[in-house]
């Protein structure tokens, strides 16, 4: 009861504060307004000295411009232009009160001088803030602007600081003051080993110019810094890259493991398999709008719906394809190629029709969205399930091939299909059912592409070449070339962007494949032996 | 010697063909500019360059069909050698433009103006003289040709591989030739041409001209092709086709004759390019995308591949029912197209002049497709 009683008495004292406050600040405020500089000035460092939060906005305002005197009874309010007058508010509350005549108001007027309290006083306000992301962000705004006057209240904070992240962004802020005033030499050799650590970009950029001058220890020491971060930021700038070409080479891989089966175990060339990629997509934005209109509760789960989906959609129309098509086509590959291409026309116009020529929206769950840290590395959750997708997919897939009944048949067919014939297994549907699950699987690989890909009829498109180009490259036939096929295209094409731009990359890539598969015809893993001819 | 040569592949059926080719020569002309515009004998300049821009089509399928038909190569980056050549002349006709254009500068195209480029990249010189520009129209795709086929027939490169990487070929060059600083006008591309050899490209007579160099090139081309094909080497090379190990086996070198086929249908890509280009008035490098290509190779199933009459036919054919069908039913083209490569690989394997000799010999129809056993991975 007593306790209950005290909390009671605390949160009515905390609603009550501001209040308190806001009276205490009123002629202060005012004294902002007095008349000259010299007053201002002294107005706002008492400001400061209140260390209340609730100065800051009136500070913000002053050096946004938007304080002005109300002439008749000397009030300072923050005026915004509406129409022809002024529209005021109260700067500490931000209540409405009125509006005033172009002649009834006055700005105050602020000089480099003031500029310079300004920004330290709102330091310290802002460096006191109960808030720790407000103090934070004021502690990187003083390491950016690495202002001298706010070293005071940066070191004042910094006895108070508990928290370590804060204290540390303190910390460096410190340091980056101290590296550009006139400080003893021991000083500025703490602060450049503390940059070091911090050991990003920005860090870079002062420990540079502090290798320009001073004196010459502290010359050397930030050289030797400078050094030590350049490798560092290399290091983790190299891990950036390898990350991103793993992020593209999964979605490579996504794309063309479903053509490692058609083309690679069946002998298939499929130039519709874009358009099941597409297809994936399209039902992934289906069961979207169709858990947008029924449970929008449940949203986070309908990709994982979408996943069974696209798999049977895009298989189904297969099997379609292979009963009505291309089952007439085996043994002449070029005419497949023809037949499949027109076939991709077709379904790209058949969706265009359905669904309008423009892209659609496909949303992402909350699990995909968002990016966490990891040491340098900026990580995109979307990426990232990505990554993990197309690795389970490959893997289900060759447990599939390898380890089940149906794999069995498939690899049996594809080895010597009369004598599979005579065994008992029936090859017409093995290959209806293994151009299924290849189609089946671009399915899914449309689920992963809507997230990070437009959703437009010509979604698969974009694909078809790069799909072909991993299998050739990895080696017709097997699954183990197409994954590394994958990745190392990914990687090589992320490592080449930064120095020859995305799309001389992209040709460089292709010249680098074109002239490989002179080379090795048959491609990174060659089946070796009869069976290469068979 | 050479006349013998040349007179080689005239059968019957190219005797049909070159007196249409000459019916057109003469009338077109006539029809054009003999007559008055209200008579219903007129064709008016909109129907001579779109009847001229068939038959440069009809000389890009001649071309692959040469290739395609007769040596086995299915190459789906032919629209690049048609392209290459259509740049060289458009290079020439950029320079024509002279100060006319809208930056008038006297020397620099003006997109180059646009961009702010000093002087005229080293590539850019002699495209201001005609012979020039009428010799890279056939080098520049006949080298790249044979520099690709030296590589591609050297290593054994056959079958589904070669046609993907030849699409490969195309692609890197579009995304190449799509890049502003590659000096080709990225993504617009060259046009806005005003003259050709001193005559002004819009002009009647002028798109006159061009038709009728069109159907020049086109017999000549077809002359040329059929004579190949009807010689000794025309038989090495349909040996290539159906049995390359075979052929080698025997002693000929199977890259060379393959080298040859595939440089000279280069070249005659490449011409067909050039004559597009003056009377289409553009060429970007949306020319080079794989589908283009890929629509040559319907143009030659439809007609009946490895007829070279049946390439002209069907260039002819599927081009204008795309002009009728992307005007009257925008919406149903792409399907009529797609159905088209299902239906001609499926049911007319040997396109219509098959089709007309099947049913000229009355075979009992069993049927075109023969369906062979599954997993076959022969090419």
């Amino acid at each position: 009861m007593h306790r209950a009683l005290c909390w009671l008495l605390a949160a009515f004292l905390a609603l009550a504060a501001p209040a308190a406050f806001a009276a205490d600040l009123e002629p202060l405020v005012r004294g902002l307004g007095a008349g000259n500089y010299a007053d201002t000035e002294k107005a706002l460092a008492k400001l400061a000295e209140t260390g209340d939060p609730a100065a800051v906005p009136v500070i913000e305002a002053l050096q946004a411009g938007d304080l002005y005197v109300r002439k008749p009874d000397g009030a300072v309010v923050v005026a915004k232009r509406s129409g022809n007058g002024y529209a005021l508010t109260d700067p500490v509350t931000g209540a409405p009160i009125g509006e005033a005549d172009r002649n009834a108001v006055e700005k105050i007027k602020v000089n480099n001088a003031l500029r310079r309290t300004m920004s330290a006083a709102l330091g310290a306000l802002t460096l006191m803030s109960p808030n720790a992301g407000v103090r934070w962000q004021a502690a990187e705004a003083v390491f950016k602007s690495r202002d001298a006057n706010a070293l005071e209240a940066l070191d004042a904070a910094l006895a108070k600081e508990t928290d370590e992240g804060v204290k540390r962004a303190m910390t460096q802020a410190r340091a980056s003051v101290v590296l550009g005033s006139s400080a003893p030499d021991g000083d500025k050799l703490a602060a450049v080993e503390v940059l070091k650590d911090r050991g990003d970009q920005d860090a870079l950029a002062l420990l540079n110019g502090a290798a320009g001058n001073g004196s010459e220890a502290v010359k050397a020491a930030a050289g030797k810094a400078v050094a030590a971060v350049e490798s560092r930021l290399a290091l983790w700038g190299a891990a950036q890259n390898l990350w991103y070409g793993l992020s593209l080479g999964s979605v490579l891989l996504l794309a063309a493991i479903g053509l490692a089966v058609t083309f690679g175990v069946m002998g298939v060339i499929n130039m519709a398999h874009g358009e099941m990629v597409m297809i994936g997509a399209y039902a992934t934005f289906l069961v979207q709008e169709g858990f947008r209109a029924w449970a929008p509760g449940l949203f986070d789960f309908s990709i994982l719906v979408a996943l069974p989906v696209a798999f049977l959609v895009s298989g189904a129309v297969g099997v379609v394809i292979e009963r009505s098509v291309i089952r007439w086509l085996y043994g002449r590959p070029l005419e497949t190629l023809l037949a499949t291409w027109g076939l991709s026309l077709a379904l790209q116009q058949a969706v265009r029709s359905l669904f309008g020529p423009t892209n659609r929206e496909v949303g992402a769950p909350s699990w995909m969205s968002g990016a966490f840290q990891l040491g340098g590395l900026t990580i995109t959750y979307g990426r990232l399930w990505i990554v993990v997708f197309a690795f389970l997919v490959f893997g289900a897939l060759l447990v599939a091939l390898r380890r089940t009944w149906f794999g069995l048949s498939i690899r049996a067919v594809t080895q010597n299909r009369n004598m599979a014939s005579a065994m008992g297994i029936r090859t017409a549907r093995v290959d209806a059912l293994t151009f299924g699950l290849g189609s089946g699987i671009a399915g899914l690989a449309g689920v992963a592409l809507s997230q990070i890909d437009n959703v437009s009829p010509n979604l698969g498109q974009g694909y078809i070449i790069d799909s072909f180009m991993v299998v050739v490259f990895g080696g017709v036939g097997n699954l183990w070339g197409t994954l590394v096929g994958a990745l190392a295209l990914g990687s090589v094409n992320k490592f080449l962007e930064p120095y020859a731009g995305a799309v001389l990359g992209k040709i460089l890539v292709l010249i680098f494949i074109i002239l490989f598969i002179q080379r090795r015809p048959r491609g990174l893993f060659a089946l070796k032996g009869r069976a290469v001819e068979a | 010697m050479l006349t013998r040569f040349l007179l080689l592949g005239l059968d019957k059926k190219a005797g049909v063909l070159l007196a249409v080719l000459a019916l057109l020569a003469v009338a077109v002309p006539v029809m054009a500019l003999g007559t008055a515009p209200d008579s219903p004998w007129h064709l008016s300049t909109h129907s001579v360059a779109l009847m001229g821009k068939y038959l440069c089509f009809a000389l890009l399928a001649l071309a692959l069909d040469l290739v395609w038909g007769y040596v086995g190569i299915l190459s789906l980056g032919h629209a690049a050698f048609f392209t290459l050549g259509g740049y060289a002349m458009g290079m020439y006709l950029m320079r024509q433009i002279g100060p006319r254009g809208v930056y008038g500068n006297p020397i620099l195209p003006d997109f180059m103006v646009f961009l702010n480029w000093k002087e005229l990249p080293w590539y850019w010189h002699g495209f201001d003289q005609f012979w020039f520009a009428a010799v890279m129209v056939m080098l520049v795709p006949g080298a790249l040709a044979f520099a690709f086929g030296w590589f591609a027939f050297r290593s054994r490169v056959t079958g589904v591989y070669l046609s993907i990487i030849t699409q490969a070929l195309t692609f890197a060059l579009m995304l190449a030739f799509f890049r502003n600083d590659m000096g080709f006008g990225g993504n617009n591309g060259l046009t806005d041409f005003k003259e050709i050899l001193g005559f002004d490209i819009q002009a009647p007579a002028t798109r006159v001209g061009l038709f009728v160099a069109t159907v020049v090139a086109l017999a000549i081309g077809y002359i040329l092709a059929s004579s190949i094909v009807a010689s000794k080497l025309g038989k090495v090379l349909v040996a290539v086709r159906d049995a390359e190990s075979r052929v080698r086996f025997l002693g000929y070198e199977t890259e060379r004759y393959k080298l040859f086929a595939w440089t000279l249908s280069a070249c005659m890509a490449g011409v067909a390019g050039a004559l597009y280009v003056p009377q289409v008035g553009i060429i970007n490098p949306s020319e080079f995308s794989p589908a283009s290509s890929i629509e040559a190779v319907i143009w030659v199933a439809v007609g009946g591949r490895g007829t070279l009459a049946g390439a002209i036919i069907g260039a002819v054919l599927v081009n204008f029912g795309k002009s009728y069908f992307t005007a009257a039913l925008p919406e149903l083209w792409l399907f009529a197209l797609g159905g088209l490569f299902v239906l001609v690989t499926l049911f007319l394997p040997k396109g219509i002049l098959g089709l007309a000799a099947q049913l000229r010999q009355r075979l009992p129809s069993r049927g075109a497709v023969a369906a062979k056993p599954a997993g076959q991975k022969g090419v």
